[in-house]
């Protein structure tokens, strides 16, 4: 009896001697994620670093908002449920204030100095680092240089807000089911709100003044919405309130849209003949701007964070580490093509001449992204960062009703005057409600 | 039918209720033709003639390897409603057969806590789960399901059940009969088709559960809700992959519905709607 | 006596469904009620405090709260509408003598299998799309514009989804009461000179209240709770034109991360779900006897 116990007691710790001679690191981690293309890959490709690390990995793919809900019910309830998580440049310094995200400092080995510095400042909350970016993106213009050519018009470098209007005028032939422009119009924080935001900025308006007042009830706003509602309602899509970015995507690729203003991350696919019927016919330019030359193009940036609550802090590390790195970005380009790494984080990427010659966009990619301050992206100042978006919490609820009301408006059920007034009061209200507003 | 009809209106009658019958299932039709077409031939227009391909399926199996939400999914919708039927057979049985003045009231307080938001009480849920360690669990998913659909389970067996005329009963207890050999005799087989198609009903509604499913599981009781969710809407169109995604969630249940349909109606006749 | 003994037994069979009711009902109802007196988001844990009755006051001076109920019951009556008069002409289609009853049943109510959000995803993106849906390319042969579902006719478009996963629950629920129906009495009446209109008011509809009480229950406690077909589909835009009050709750909840909020509007919900059921009840609830 005693004997039995004995055995099993040294069989167990054994067990546990060998467990941890396998190298400190024979763990299961669990990684949630979102399911876009360059994730993909990440999923793919990941069973190299398992093999390296002698770890596995379980992985959990949503689609953007599900994800979102998990992650956040999950983090702020302590959950533990996953040791690394996917989240953007919006929640990394958010979260991170919280106290809610792993510092990601100081890990042995990584080339931190390789980071673009504006990718790095939109992850980062007083000086610490809350996440590693994964891919990171901005925005610009897109455009049919055959239908430009045909047309005897010419993008120039830096175009400006009225300088589109006429090019999609010109290029609108809606017979042909081709239009002049596609924008996003499915209401969402991420989605019009995105591109609506920085309408707004480059109009030289804001989202609230230094003490946290509206401003939505400026002039900036309601140019803005007049502007989007004349190009849309003329040149753009039908169905537009529906249109996402998938959505454009799809309608750019199969050559019904002349212009189309999004993230650069979609430079990709539509340059892939693959995935795209004009893929020898697309220009880039940056994005436009109006009277304001300031926070026209967004930052967005999904990267791999990991949450205090996990207690495999260690392995997690070492993945973010690996699927950050430029290594990563090399084994993508061997083993996926070049054109198809994931873009916007590193500096060396750039410099990287297999990716310049599968990539004509990277010049302009890049600069969008080093000049999109999240700092510094509005006419007036304001006691907020970000620029598509404001860094605070109750940001994501807001951002999509004003979106609701600028499709009801785009949707032609209201007038942009009562589309932004509503938007108003829905500000004032949430902001007084959590005590912005003294 | 007493009287014969003649073969012009069966005609007539036939090509009415298949173009009806049609309309309703194209949807279901054209997510099969569509999870068969190439990603481009998906979104160049109607076509209802694919060049058949597997590509999507192939494409959705190495991304997400689909036997282990199917397995889930299997485990999680009879996992509870086998615990369903055990906690409401008891239940209906005594309301059925002696009802009290407050059995209806009863019943209707059952159905209506099916009407709470599941959406309000996620945040304490999500909490109890956690420190219960039922989080990501089949078996914490089970009885959660198991609750959600109780009530109707409840209450269908019980309007089954007083279909059963009680002189039956009473005749067997006349008889010496004892509870026990009462409830498998005699109440069970007349109730069998009743049961049937409850529990036909309820493996549906366990099956077809998109909310607590994605919620509180992450990847050891993720059933095929959760599958779907790791496929719709990604960055670019993907409807072919999306149909055949679509297509494999819905398979199972569908085959089994047409299956048992039979059973379906024959017990949906006997009990609630006679 | 056996029948005490059988009353007390029965007191015991009840018990266990009871409780676990009551378990499910209360936890979660009574944290509810205690989270919807809290000022509590989900991303500031650390700015938690008592509200009192603010959460409440907050919820309804919301604009959309008015018109989230409005919508919900054009939702609820619309779907109970179309799913029960549907539902009654198809039931009396395929109970003809027909070729093929078989395969006309299994299509007809197999909507009844899909789950909600593939079900949205479906219509959304191949029926109803304005570039790619069916509905657009049948309008293009037609030589009219597509209709922008979504954005023109955003509540009937949930309608319609929604209708389309019940109608096959109705149809079958009313077939199932319609072959039930004596065959001679529906002869005799026919033999006193009984036109097929009078055949069915006069006979067809009393036969079937019973069918059509128990599809009104069952789908109107689904239907208050729709909110994953808005989610997929429209967001409940434009402005808040499909929004109902699960999907305000849901944006409360998991856009805001309101959980006091999100609290409060659980329990105005809850509270204006159990006026609905003593309503139905008054009004349906005698043909269950």
């Amino acid at each position: 009896m005693t004997f039995k116990h004995v055995l099993l007691g040294s069989t167990a710790y054994a067990g546990l001697i060998l467990g941890s001679a396998a190298g400190a690191s024979a763990e299961e981690i669990t990684i949630a994620t979102v399911n876009n293309g360059d994730m993909i890959v990440m999923q793919e490709l990941a069973p190299q670093w398992e093999e390296k690390t002698g770890n596995t990995i379980n992985w959990v793919v949503l689609e953007e908002n599900v994800l979102r809900e998990r992650v956040t019910t999950d983090i702020a309830t302590q959950g533990g449920q996953y040791d690394i998580m996917t989240i953007g440049s919006y929640e990394a310094p958010i979260w991170g204030k919280q106290g809610w995200l792993t510092e990601m400092d100081g890990i042995d080995g990584y080339d931190y100095d390789d980071l673009i510095p504006a990718v790095k400042a939109g992850l980062s909350s007083d000086g610490k680092l809350f996440a590693l970016p994964f891919y990171a993106e901005s925005s610009f213009t897109m455009y049919r240089t055959d239908l430009f050519e045909e047309a005897g018009l010419e993008m120039p470098e830096q175009p400006t807000y009225e300088q589109i209007a006429e090019f999609a005028k010109t290029l609108t032939d809606k017979d042909n089911e081709q239009y002049g422009i596609c924008l996003r119009g499915k209401p969402g924080w991420g989605e019009n709100m995105a591109f609506f935001g920085t309408l707004v900025n480059t109009n030289g308006g804001a989202w609230f003044d230094q003490n946290w007042n509206p401003q939505l009830d400026q002039q900036p706003w309601a140019d803005a919405l007049d502007y989007y509602l004349d190009v849309m309602n003329n040149y753009g899509p039908p169905g537009a309130t529906s249109n996402g970015y998938n959505e454009n995507q799809a309608l750019f690729q199969t050559g019904k849209c002349a212009m189309w203003i999004d993230a650069t991350s979609a430079a990709g696919r539509v340059f892939d003949p693959a995935q795209s019927d004009v893929a020898d016919k697309v220009g880039f330019a940056v994005a436009p701007i109006a009277s304001v030359d300031k926070g026209n193009a967004w930052f967005w940036a999904w990267s791999l964070a990991i949450p205090t609550s996990t207690k495999k802090a260690d392995v997690a590390k070492d993945f973010v580490a690996w699927a950050t790195s430029q290594e990563y970005v090399n084994l993508v380009g061997e083993e996926k093509g070049w054109v198809a790494v994931p873009p916007g984080t590193r500096t060396s990427t750039y410099e990287n001449q297999n990716y310049q010659d599968a990539a004509p966009f990277a010049a302009t990619v890049l600069s969008a992204i080093q000049n999109a301050d999240p700092a510094d992206a509005t006419a007036m100042a304001v006691p907020y960062t970000g620029i598509q978006y404001v860094s605070i919490p109750e940001f994501q609820g807001l951002g999509t009703a004003v979106g609701q009301n600028i499709s009801a408006a785009l949707a032609g059920q209201s007038s942009a005057e009562d589309a932004l007034a509503a938007s108003q009061a829905t500000a004032k209200r949430e902001m007084t409600r959590s005590g912005y507003i003294k | 039918m007493a009287r014969a009809v003649s073969t012009r209106i069966k005609i007539g009658y036939t090509v009415a209720a298949w173009t009806v019958a049609l309309i309703i299932f194209f949807p279901i039709l054209y997510t099969v033709i569509t999870s068969l077409k190439t990603e481009q031939a998906a979104i160049s227009g109607f076509d209802l003639w694919p060049s058949f391909s597997l590509e999507s399926y192939r494409d959705v199996q190495s991304q997400y390897n689909y036997f282990k939400p199917f397995m889930n999914s299997v485990i999680l919708s009879l996992g509870s409603t086998a615990l369903a039927l055990a906690v409401a057979i008891p239940a209906a049985w005594a309301m059925a057969f002696s009802p009290t003045k407050h059995t209806k009231d009863i019943l209707m307080w059952m159905l209506s806590t099916k009407m709470m938001p599941a959406v309000a009480v996620l945040v304490p849920i999500y909490l109890i789960f956690l420190r219960t360690g039922l989080m990501d669990t089949r078996i914490g998913l089970t009885v959660m399901l198991m609750l959600i659909n109780l009530p109707i389970v409840v209450w269908m067996l019980y309007t089954y059940f007083r279909e059963i005329p009680g002189e039956i009963l009473e005749a067997a207890r006349m008889d010496g009969a004892t509870l026990k050999d009462e409830i498998i005799h005699v109440l069970t087989p007349m109730a069998i088709p009743g049961i049937a198609s409850t529990v036909l009903l309820n493996i549906i509604l366990a099956w077809n559960e998109a909310f607590w499913t994605i919620q509180l599981t992450t990847t050891n009781a993720a059933p095929l809700s959760a599958f779907i969710a790791s496929f719709s809407s990604p960055q670019g169109l993907f409807w072919a992959k999306l149909s055949a995604a679509s297509t494999l969630a819905i398979a199972p249940i569908l085959i089994m519905g047409w299956f048992s349909q039979k059973q379906l109606v024959r017990g949906l006749t006997f009990g609630a709607v006679k | 006596m056996a029948t005490r003994q059988t009353q007390s037994l029965a007191r015991l069979m009840r018990a266990p469904a009871i409780i676990l009711l009551l378990i499910w009902m209360i936890v979660p109802l009574g944290m509810t009620l205690y989270y919807s007196f809290l000022n509590y988001n989900l991303l500031n844990p650390a700015g938690t405090s008592w509200a009192g009755w603010f959460n409440y006051v907050y919820f309804y001076t919301d604009p959309a709260f008015m018109e989230s109920i409005k919508n919900t019951l054009i939702l609820v009556l619309g779907v109970l509408a179309i799913t029960v008069i549907g539902g009654i002409a198809i039931a009396m289609l395929i109970d003809k003598p027909i070729y093929g009853q078989g395969i006309v049943r299994i299509l007809t109510i197999s909507p009844f299998f899909v789950m909600p959000p593939v079900a949205a995803l479906i219509w959304k993106n191949m029926i109803m799309h304005p570039s790619y849906g069916v509905f657009a390319d049948l309008a293009r042969f037609l030589g009219v514009s597509p209709i922008d579902w979504f954005a023109q006719y955003p509540l009937l478009s949930i309608i319609i989804i929604v209708s389309w996963q019940w109608l096959p629950f109705a149809t079958l629920i009313l077939l199932t009461s319609l072959q039930s129906l004596d065959g001679e009495q529906v002869e005799a009446a026919e033999m006193d000179g009984a036109g097929a209109v009078s055949r069915f008011i006069y006979l067809v509809l009393p036969h079937m209240a019973r069918a059509m009480t128990v599809v009104i229950l069952i789908q109107t406690i689904f239907l208050l709770g729709v909110y994953a077909e808005i989610l997929v589909t429209t967001n409940g835009g434009p402005g808040n034109s499909s929004t109902n009050l699960t999907y305000l709750i849901y944006r409360a909840a998991r856009l805001n991360f309101d959980v006091g909020g999100a609290a409060a509007g659980g329990i105005i919900a809850v509270i204006l779900a159990n006026f609905v059921a003593i309503f139905l009840m008054r009004a349906v609830g005698k043909n269950l006897d």
